[in-house]
C-alpha cells in the first residue's frame, strides 16, 4: 500500500504509470478499438496518407466529424501516383459501427468496432503502408507484440540466471569456476552480433507463433549471463549468513537450501532488475525487426513496421509510418521512469541513476 | 615491473576466455543447416582450385569437434577462408575493423569530454533546475531506439543537404588534399556519430552524477571542508580523482555497447564498419565471414576490457598491491 502511494505522489512515476497502463488496455482491446483487422488490405490504397478529419462543414457551421475518401490518380506531369479527396460524398464517423467480424478477448464474437465510417467509406487515422493496411490498426496489433515480449523472455532469463547464479555461488569452487568462465564468454560477445546470429540460423518456413516464441527463447540467451553473475555475487555473500547454517544443520537439502532460503533474500534486487531491464528487451525486438530477423510479415511489431522507414522516399514523404518509432520511445521511457521510481523506493540506498 | 606481470596474467586469463567464446560461436553456427560452401559453390567466379582449398580447410566431412580443430588451426593461423563472393575474409576484415575502431574512438571521446563535466555539474548543483533538466534530457536519451534516431538524422540530412549519407568517403576522395581529407571523413562521420554519442552520453552522465554524489559525501571532503579548502579544489582535486575511477572500469563495458549500438546505426548510415559488414554476411549467411567476424568482435571486446583495466591500475594506486 505504501508503494502505491509512493508511486503516486511521484508525479513522474505516476504518469509514467498511467500511460503504460494506457498502452496495455488498448493492445488488450485491440480488435475492438481498431476500426480494421490485423490483415486487412486495400491493395489500390498503397501509401495512402492519413485521413484528414473535418469538424465543420462548408457552410462554416459545427458538424459531427467527417472525412472524404482519397481517390488514386496518376499524375502525368509529376510521374508518380498522387491521392485527392473525393468531395462527392461525406462519410461520418461513427462510434460503435459494423465492421470485420472478430473475437472480442478471444472468446466472445462480435462485429462492433469503436469507431468507424459507414459502408464504403475509408479511415486511415495514420494512413496506409506499402500493402494498403491500415497504420493506426497494426499500431495496435503491433503492440501485443512489441510490449510483451519482453516481459516474457524475462520469465525464462529469471529463473535461469537465479537458478544458475545460485548454483554457481552457492557451491563454490571448481564448479563455481567453471560455471563463471562460461557465463563470462557469453558476455564477451558483442550482444547484438549475437542476438543476429541466432535470430538468422532461424529454419525459415515456421508459423508465426513458432517464430515469436523462438525470438522470445533467443532475447533471453542474451540477457542470462549478466543477470547469472549478480545472483552469485549475492548468493556468496547470503551463504555465510546463520540461517542458511541453520538449515544446514536440520539436514535441508541443498537444492531446498539455494530455493527457499537463499533466492528469497534477492527478491528486491530481482524486481528491480525486472522493471529495469524491460526496455531493453524491447528495445532489442525492435531492433532485430528492423532489420527483419525478428518478427515477420504479415504480424506486425512495432519494428518491423518501422522497416519501411528504411527508403528514403517513404521517411521524407511518408512521414506517416515513423509513427511506431515515437510509441517504442514513449513505451521505453515510461518503463525506465518507473522501474527508476520503484528502485528508488526498494533500494533507497543505490545511487545508480 | 608489477604492471607487466598483470598485463601478462590478464593475457593468459584471455586465452581460455577465447577457446570458450569460439566454441560457443562455431556451435551455433553449425546449428543451422546452412551448407557453408553452398554459395561458393554456386558462384561461378569461384574457382574449383578455392573450393577445394576450403574444403580442406573446412574438413566437412570429419565429426564436429574435428572441425572445430581445424577451424581454430587455421584461425589463429590467420587464415579465415573466402567469403560467398570469392574474397579472402582477412582483407575484407582489415578493411572493415579501422572504420569500426575510428567510430567507437571519436564516439568514446565525444561523451567522456561532455559526459564527464556534466556529470560533476549535475552533481555539484544537486536537484537544481539544471540537474532536472539534465535528467530529463537522459532519460530521452536512453529510451530513444538507435535505429529510430539515427533515421531521423537522415531526414535531417537529406533535407538540408549539408550532410552526406552513407559511406566513410566521397566519390573524389582520392583526388583531394590531406585537409580536404580529414574534413571530408569528419563530414561522413559527423551523423553516426552524433547518434551513437547521444545515446551513450545520458549513462554516462548519471553514472559520474551518482558517483560525485557518492564521494562528495565521504568523510575526506568533509574534512576538507572544515579545513577550508576551496569548494573549487574540493572537486578537482580531492573529489573527481576517486569520482573517476569507476569510471574507468566501465570504460570497458561502453566499448562492448557501442560495439552492439553500432552495428544498427552503421546500417542505417551504410557507414563501411565490422557492425554492417557481420550483418550483410548474417543475411547472406556467409559462414566464414560471420564467423570471422564474430570472433574479431569478441577480441575487440575482451582488448577494450585489458585496456581499461590497465588504465584503472595507472590511475588508482590501490589495485597495484
Amino acid at each position: 500500500m505504501e508503494f502505491i502511494n509512493k508511486i503516486y505522489k511521484d508525479k513522474f512515476a505516476f504518469t509514467a504509470f498511467l500511460v503504460l497502463l494506457f498502452l496495455y488496455l488498448i493492445i488488450l482491446f485491440a480488435d475492438f478499438i481498431s476500426p480494421y483487422s490485423n490483415h486487412y488490405s486495400n491493395r489500390n490504397m498503397s501509401y495512402a496518407p492519413p485521413s484528414k478529419i473535418y469538424t465543420i462543414n462548408e457552410n462554416g457551421k459545427i458538424s459531427r466529424p467527417y472525412t472524404y475518401n482519397y481517390i488514386r490518380e496518376y499524375e502525368p506531369n509529376l510521374m508518380q501516383t498522387i491521392y485527392k479527396q473525393d468531395r462527392s460524398v461525406k462519410y461520418y464517423i461513427k462510434p460503435f459501427v459494423k465492421g470485420e467480424k472478430y473475437k472480442f478477448l478471444g472468446i466472445i464474437p462480435c462485429d462492433r468496432h469503436l469507431f468507424g465510417v459507414s459502408d464504403g467509406g475509408m479511415l486511415y487515422i495514420l494512413g496506409t503502408d506499402i500493402n494498403g493496411r491500415d497504420v493506426f490498426s497494426r499500431l495496435l496489433f503491433g503492440g501485443r507484440i512489441s510490449m510483451t515480449i519482453g516481459f516474457l523472455s524475462l520469465f525464462i532469463v529469471f529463473p535461469i540466471g537465479l537458478l544458475y547464479g545460485g548454483i554457481s555461488g552457492y557451491f563454490g569452487g571448481i564448479l563455481d569456476n567453471i560455471m563463471m568462465r562460461f557465463a563470462e564468454a557469453v558476455m564477451a560477445i558483442p550482444s547484438f552480433y549475437l542476438l543476429i546470429i541466432l535470430a538468422a540460423i532461424l529454419p525459415s518456413g515456421m508459423t508465426s507463433v513458432q517464430r515469436f516464441c523462438l525470438i522470445i527463447v533467443i532475447l533471453a540467451l542474451i540477457g542470462w549471463a549478466g543477470f547469472a553473475r549478480v545472483i552469485r555475487g549475492m548468493v556468496l555473500s547470503i551463504k555465510n549468513e546463520e540461517f542458511v547454517q541453520a538449515a544446514k544443520t536440520m539436514g535441508a537439502s541443498n537444492l531446498r537450501i539455494i530455493t527457499k532460503h537463499i533466492l528469497p533474500q534477492t527478491t528486491s534486487y530481482v524486481i528491480i532488475a525486472l522493471t529495469l531491464s524491460v526496455p531493453s528487451y524491447i528495445l532489442a525486438e525492435s531492433g532485430l525487426s528492423f532489420l527483419g530477423l525478428g518478427i515477420q510479415q504479415p504480424d506486425a511489431s512495432w519494428g518491423n513496421m518501422l522497416k519501411e522507414a528504411q527508403e528514403f522516399t517513404n521517411i521524407l514523404y511518408r512521414p506517416w509510418l515513423l509513427t511506431p518509432g515515437g510509441l517504442i520511445f514513449i513505451a521505453v521511457l515510461s518503463f525506465n521512469i518507473l522501474g527508476d521510481a520503484i528502485r528508488d523506493f526498494l533500494d533507497p540506498k543505490s545511487k545508480i541513476r | 615491473m608489477k604492471i607487466f606481470k598483470y598485463i601478462g596474467k590478464r593475457l593468459l586469463q584471455t586465452i581460455p576466455l577465447l577457446i570458450i567464446v569460439s566454441l560457443i560461436s562455431f556451435f551455433i553456427i553449425r546449428l543451422s543447416p546452412v551448407d557453408p560452401l553452398a554459395e561458393l559453390r554456386l558462384n561461378p567466379s569461384i574457382s574449383q582450385e578455392t573450393l577445394d582449398k576450403e574444403i580442406k580447410r573446412l574438413q566437412l566431412d570429419k565429426p564436429i569437434i574435428v572441425q572445430y580443430c581445424y577451424w581454430a588451426k587455421s584461425f589463429v593461423k590467420g587464415d579465415l577462408g573466402y567469403t560467398s563472393a570469392g574474397e579472402k575474409v582477412s582483407v575484407k576484415l582489415k578493411e572493415r575493423i579501422p572504420n569500426t575502431l575510428l567510430l567507437t574512438l571519436v564516439v568514446i571521446f565525444m561523451t567522456w569530454s561532455v559526459g564527464i563535466p556534466l556529470g560533476i555539474a549535475a552533481a555539484y548543483k544537486k536537484e537544481s533546475f539544471f540537474d532536472r533538466l539534465l535528467t530529463i534530457f537522459a532519460s530521452v536519451g536512453m529510451a530513444i531506439p538507435s535505429f529510430f534516431f539515427a533515421i531521423l538524422m537522415l531526414i535531417f540530412a537529406v533535407k538540408t543537404g549539408f550532410f552526406p549519407v552513407g559511406g566513410l568517403t566521397s566519390y573524389n576522395f582520392n583526388d583531394m588534399n590531406f585537409f580536404h581529407k580529414v574534413f571530408d571523413i569528419a563530414k561522413h562521420l559527423a551523423l553516426p556519430s552524433l547518434v551513437l554519442f547521444t545515446i551513450s552520453l545520458s549513462g554516462l552522465q548519471r553514472q559520474m552524477r551518482a558517483n560525485m554524489l557518492d564521494v562528495m559525501d565521504s568523510e575526506y571532503i568533509k574534512f576538507a571542508r572544515a579545513k577550508g579548502v576551496s569548494e573549487w579544489k574540493i572537486i578537482f582535486k580531492h573529489a573527481l580523482r576517486n569520482a573517476v575511477n569507476p569510471m574507468i572500469t566501465l570504460l570497458g563495458f561502453e566499448f562492448a555497447g557501442l560495439l552492439s549500438g553500432a552495428a544498427l546505426t552503421e546500417y542505417v548510415f551504410q557507414y563501411p564498419g565490422l557492425g554492417r559488414l557481420i550483418l550483410e554476411a548474417v543475411m547472406k549467411s556467409d559462414i566464414n565471414l560471420v564467423m570471422a567476424s564474430l570472433m574479431i568482435g569478441t577480441i575487440m571486446l575482451i582488448a577494450g576490457n585489458l585496456i581499461a583495466d590497465i588504465l584503472l591500475m595507472i590511475t588508482d594506486p590501490r589495485i597495484r598491491r
